[in-house]
C-alpha cells in the first residue's frame, strides 16, 4: 500500500483541497512550488544548518532505563523536547518559513492553539525581519498567558479569534479569512498536517527529520534501524507525522496514534476525534473530523490546548481507515499521571500533549526485548501551572 | 438548461439577487423574508444554510450563522420551511452552504430534498472546480441541479473561460478579494477588473457579489455585469430593523 500524498494531493480518500476560488491562486502557487523548494540544494543546505545550529538537531534518542524496567520493554524517548522553543514545532516554521522567503512574501500569518505554534512561527519571523501576525482563540489567549508575551516579545501581533468557541478551530477560520483579504503579499504558516493539499504533504516532509534521525540513532544503538513500534500523540498530527514519516512502508513497525480523551471518550468532553467522528471536509481538507448529524463542526476538549482540535490531519485518516496506525487514546488523568511519572522516573518534565503519548503504556504488554521509541514531542514548562493545579 | 433562473437571468435588465441567512433573526423567518423580498422586486433569493465553520463569510454572515445554529435552525428544518413555500413564491431561490454540511447529509439525499423544495440552483464556495467536475456534476445533473462557480480578480483568464464553460446558471463574480462584507463604495481597482471580465464575452450571466451594500454600489456594478446580490447589508438590517420592513431595504436599492 501506498501511505504517501498522491499526485492529486489525496491519501486514499482523504485530503485534497477544499478551498474557495477566493484562495485558489495561493494554494496553486504553493502547490506548484513546494517540492522544487523542498528539493532544491540550497533549501536544503539552509534548512540544515538551520536544524543543525538554530534548532539544536539531532535531537537525542534516549533509552529510558526506569521506564523500560518499569514496562518490560526496552522504550526510548526521542526528545524533541529539546528543540529550540520547546517542541517540535520549530522544524516546520523553519522549514515554512525559508519556502515563504522563496515564494517572495513578505508577511506571515500563524493560526495557534496552546501558543507553541505562534512561538515557533514568531521566533522564524524574528529570525529571518517578516512580518509576523498570529491568531489565537480568545479563549486561549487567557489560558496560555506565557506564550501569547513571548510571541509579543518576539515581535508577532496577536490577534484574537472572537468568533465560535473562540480556540484553535476558529483562530485557523480567522488566519483563512485573512489569507483571503490579502492573497498577493502574505504566507499562510499552517501549524500541522491539516489544511488543504499541499499544506499535509509539506508539513509531513519538513517533521519527517524526527524519523530520519530515529533511524540512524536506532542502528547505532542498537544495530537496527527498526523499533517494534513508534509511539506519537496526535491532535492535528505532525509529530507523528514526523515520527512515523520514514517506517511508513515498513508495516514491521506498529505505529500507535494516541489522541486525547479529556473526561472520557464518550463523556462528550474529549478531543478523540478517530473515535468520534466520520468523514467531511475541515480546514480545507477531506478528513476525519467530530461534528453533528448536520455537519456542524463541535467541540472537542482536552486538558492539552495542543490536541484539542476536531480533526485530524487527512494522512491520519487514511492511516486510521487503512489500520496502518493503531489509534488508541487518554484521558486528561492518564496524561497527568504519566507526565507526573515520567518526571520522576527520568526527571524529565514532558509537555502535556507528549504525556498522552506516554499514557498508553500502562494499557498494552510488552516483552522485555522489544524496542519502543516514543516521540516525547515538547516539554513541559508551559504546562507548569496545569502540573501544580493536579499535584496531589 | 430551462430553469426559472436561467428565464430571468436571460432577462434585459439589472438583476438584484438578496441573500439571507436561514434561520436569522428568528428560527421561523424564512417564509416571512422571501415573501417580503418577493413582493418588493427582487429578482432571485438566496438562502444561506448556517454553518459553524463558514470560511468564505464575513463577520456579519457568520454572526447571522451563529445567531440561526443556536435558534435550533437545521437543514432538515430548512428543507421543511422551503417545501411549504414551493407552489407560493415564483422567484427561483439559490441555496449557498458549506461542502461538509452536504457530504455529512448525504449527498444524494441533499439534491433530492433540492428536488422537492424546486431549487435548481447552488453555491458551495469551499466547492472546487476539480472536485466538482470529478464528484459531483453528474449527481447534481442527474437532479437537475446547476452549480454555481466564483471568480475573483485573482482568477486568470484560462480558468474564468474554463468556468465560463462548465457554468449552467451564471458566474459569481466576487466584486473584491476579500471576504463577504459591506465596504461602502466600488474602487477604481474594482472597475479596472469588471471591464477585463465584460471584454472576454463570456456566455455566462454574470451576477457580481461581496461588498455591494446600496443604490449606489448596485447601480455601480450593473454597469458591467448584469446583476449582483446584496448579502452582508441585508444581515445588518434585519439585525436592526427585524424582518418587518424587509420591503423597504429593496425599494432603497432599486427606486430610481
Amino acid at each position: 500500500m501506498n501511505y504517501f500524498v498522491d499526485k492529486n494531493g489525496y491519501y486514499g480518500q482523504f485530503g485534497g483541497a477544499f478551498i474557495p476560488e477566493l484562495l485558489y491562486p495561493n494554494v496553486k502557487e504553493l502547490e506548484d512550488n513546494y517540492l522544487k523548494i523542498l528539493e532544491s540544494e540550497s533549501f536544503k543546505k539552509e534548512f540544515k544548518e538551520l536544524l543543525d545550529n538554530y534548532v539544536g538537531r539531532p535531537t537525542p534518542l534516549y533509552l529510558a532505563k526506569r521506564l523500560s524496567e518499569k514496562y518490560g520493554a526496552t522504550i526510548y524517548l526521542k526528545r524533541e523536547d529539546l528543540c529550540h522553543t520547546g517542541a517540535h514545532k520549530i522544524n516546520n516554521t523553519i522549514g515554512q518559513i525559508l519556502v515563504a522567503k522563496k515564494l517572495g512574501k513578505k508577511r506571515i500569518i500563524a493560526e495557534t492553539g496552546a501558543g507553541q505554534h505562534g512561538v515557533a512561527t514568531a521566533t522564524v519571523c524574528a529570525l529571518m525581519n517578516l512580518e509576523c501576525v498570529v491568531f489565537m482563540g480568545e479563549v486561549d489567549i487567557k489560558r496560555q498567558a506565557p506564550n501569547v508575551a513571548r510571541m509579543k516579545m518576539l515581535g508577532a501581533k496577536v490577534v484574537p479569534a472572537k468568533s465560535g468557541s473562540k480556540t484553535l478551530k476558529d483562530a485557523t477560520n480567522e488566519a483563512i479569512r485573512d489569507w483571503i483579504g490579502n492573497p498577493a503579499d502574505t504566507y499562510y504558516l499552517i501549524g500541522s498536517v491539516v489544511g488543504p493539499h499541499p499544506y499535509p504533504d509539506m508539513v509531513a516532509r519538513l517533521q519527517s527529520i524526527i524519523s530520519k534521525e530515529m533511524k540512524e540513532q536506532l542502528l547505532e544503538q542498537t544495530g537496527n534501524e527498526n523499533p517494534d513500534m513508534i509511539i506519537a500523540c496526535v491532535g492535528g498530527g505532525s509529530n507523528a507525522a514526523g515520527a512515523f514519516y520514514h517506517y511508513l512502508d515498513n508495516e514491521d513497525v506498529k505505529l500507535i496514534a494516541v489522541e486525547a480523551a479529556g473526561l472520557g471518550v464518550y463523556s462528550g468532553q474529549s478531543a478523540a476525534t478517530s473515535q468520534l467522528g466520520d468523514v467531511g471536509v475541515l480546514h480545507g481538507s477531506k478528513t476525519i473530523l467530530m461534528q453533528d448529524e448536520y455537519g456542524q463542526v463541535t467541540e472537542p476538549y482536552s486538558i492539552s490546548a495542543g490536541l484539542d482540535y476536531p480533526g485530524i490531519g487527512p494522512l491520519h485518516a487514511y492511516l486510521h481507515e487503512s489500520k496502518r496506525a493503531v489509534f488508541m487514546n487518554a484521558t486528561d488523568q492518564e496524561a497527568l499521571d504519566s507526565a507526573y511519572e515520567l518526571t520522576k522516573t527520568e526527571g524529565i518534565i514532558p509537555a502535556l500533549e507528549s504525556a498522552h503519548a506516554l499514557a498508553v503504556l500502562p494499557k498494552m504488554k510488552f516483552k522485555k526485548e522489544q524496542v519502543i521509541v516514543i516521540n516525547l514531542s515538547g516539554r513541559g514548562d508551559k504546562d507548569l501551572e496545569t502540573y501544580i493545579t493536579h499535584l496531589k | 438548461m430551462g430553469s426559472r433562473l436561467n428565464k430571468i437571468l436571460k432577462e434585459n435588465k439589472k438583476l438584484l439577487s438578496v441573500f439571507f441567512t436561514a434561520g436569522f433573526p428568528k428560527l421561523n423567518d424564512t417564509e416571512v423574508i422571501i415573501k417580503s423580498l418577493e413582493s418588493s422586486g427582487v429578482d432571485f433569493i438566496e438562502v444561506g444554510l448556517p454553518y459553524s465553520d463558514p470560511l468564505a463569510d464575513g463577520p456579519t454572515i457568520q454572526h447571522s450563522s451563529s445567531v440561526a445554529l443556536e435558534n435550533g435552525i437545521n437543514l432538515d428544518i430548512i428543507f421543511n420551511q422551503l417545501e411549504a413555500l414551493k407552489n407560493s413564491v415564483k422567484i427561483p431561490l439559490v441555496l449557498m452552504g458549506y461542502i461538509n454540511q452536504i457530504i455529512k447529509y448525504g449527498e444524494e439525499k441533499f439534491c433530492q430534498k433540492c428536488k422537492d423544495c424546486g431549487i435548481e440552483t447552488i453555491i458551495i464556495p469551499d466547492l472546487p472546480m476539480i472536485e466538482y467536475e470529478s464528484h459531483y456534476q453528474q449527481l447534481f445533473t442527474n437532479y437537475g441541479i446547476s452549480n454555481v462557480f466564483l471568480i475573483t480578480p485573482q482568477t486568470s483568464e484560462e480558468r474564468i473561460r474554463k468556468i465560463d464553460k462548465i457554468t449552467n446558471a451564471f458566474i459569481y463574480v466576487v466584486a473584491s478579494s476579500s471576504i463577504t462584507g459591506a465596504k461602502g463604495e466600488i474602487s477604481s481597482k474594482q472597475i479596472a477588473y469588471f471591464e477585463r471580465i465584460q471584454k472576454m464575452n463570456l456566455k455566462s450571466t454574470l451576477i457580481a457579489g461581496f461588498g455591494i451594500s446600496n443604490k449606489s454600489t448596485f447601480n455601480t456594478v450593473c454597469k458591467y455585469v448584469n446583476g449582483a446580490i446584496i448579502g452582508s447589508a441585508f444581515i445588518n438590517f434585519l439585525d436592526k430593523n427585524g424582518t418587518g420592513n424587509s420591503s423597504n431595504f429593496v425599494k432603497n436599492i432599486v427606486k430610481n
